[in-house]
């Protein structure tokens, strides 16, 4: 297989870890919104962690986009 | 369609070469004098004209920051220690924020999608956690590997992992940032194309989705200049306290 070929498959792959990202962000705002259901005025101190969560969570599926870039660079 | 990496080049406007150092002025070092130049501005067109009792409205506005960076770090530095931080904790989220919305006007660059600007952020702030940790505990510093209440037989194996997630901290940092920066403008440059390429009857979807990302990047902006800023109160937090 050649070098070009292999990259572009080894870039497509590294898109196959954002499936997990998608999953942790939506298991974190669906606690959110159940935990704001349960007591609403909860709301201020649980969106804090909220987004703190969601933006660490975010950072691994943005550590697989690192990935695929680094792939990219080499070829 | 071009590459879309190519819109992060840099361009050079005022070549400047001081014996082997390129230190020309490019568009990344004007976005970055702009950025400073908006921030610093709004704080001293306020002072200048008096601050007053009754604020008036960008002394409100002013205010409304200045005390919630003050609230952040008070909740993870602690209210005497917090005092010296609060200066530098509020420059650096507003540095931050500002540089990560410049860049979303058309035509500018974003500085924090570079690497090389973030990890500079990233290893200032390690460096500047250890400086703090060692300066107020000694040696004692190195206590902050070992976690509390842990059997004494397992600290030889705890102490190379806590290494490593002590190592990894600047590294999450500066790569949470810009892939952040990076990943937004990419899909942004990538729909845009779509829909300048595509014709008039098909291109308006692309288009619509386009306008749709660009106010997600306005809220990430806010977001990852916040999740920097929190994580730096951590670190200096845990240099301090030592857990």
């Amino acid at each position: 297989m050649e070098l070009g070929a292999a990259a572009l498959i080894g870039m497509g792959l590294c898109a196959v870890g954002f499936g997990g990202a998608a999953i942790g962000i939506g298991y974190i705002f669906a606690q959110t919104i159940e935990t704001v259901g349960r007591q609403p005025n909860a709301e201020a101190k649980v969106a804090k962690y909220c987004w703190i969560g969601f933006a660490l969570v975010e950072a691994i599926a943005l550590y697989g986009l690192v990935v695929a870039f680094i792939i990219m660079g080499k070829v | 369609m071009e590459n879309p990496i190519q819109h992060f080049e840099v361009h050079t406007i005022i070549p400047i070469h001081i014996g082997g150092l390129d230190l020309s002025i490019n568009n990344a070092i004007v976005a970055m004098w702009v950025g400073l130049a908006v921030v610093s501005c709004m704080f001293l067109l306020s002072v200048k004209r008096g601050l007053s009792p009754v604020p008036g409205k960008l002394q409100s506005v002013l205010e409304i920051v200045v005390e919630f960076v003050q609230t952040l770090v008070y909740e993870f530095i602690g209210k005497e220690e917090g005092r010296k931080y609060v200066p530098f904790i509020g420059s650096l989220f507003l540095f931050i924020l500002a540089c990560n919305l410049i860049g979303l006007i058309p035509g500018s660059y974003t500085i924090t999608s570079q690497l090389v600007v973030t990890g500079v952020f990233a290893i200032g702030i390690f460096i500047m956690t250890l400086v703090i940790g060692f300066s107020k505990h000694g040696l004692h510093f190195l206590g902050i590997l070992v976690p509390p209440g842990i059997p004494k037989i397992l600290i030889p194996l705890m102490i190379p992992i806590e290494i490593i997630s002590m190592v990894a901290r600047p590294v999450s940092l500066a790569v949470r940032l810009f892939a952040n920066m990076t990943a937004g403008h990419t899909i942004l440059y990538v729909l845009f194309g779509l829909a300048m390429s595509a014709s008039l009857m098909v291109g308006w979807l692309p288009f619509g989705f386009t306008i749709v990302i660009n106010g997600l990047e306005i809220a990430i902006a806010f977001i990852q200049a916040y999740i920097f800023t929190i994580l730096t109160c951590v670190y200096i937090g845990d240099a301090i306290h030592l857990h």
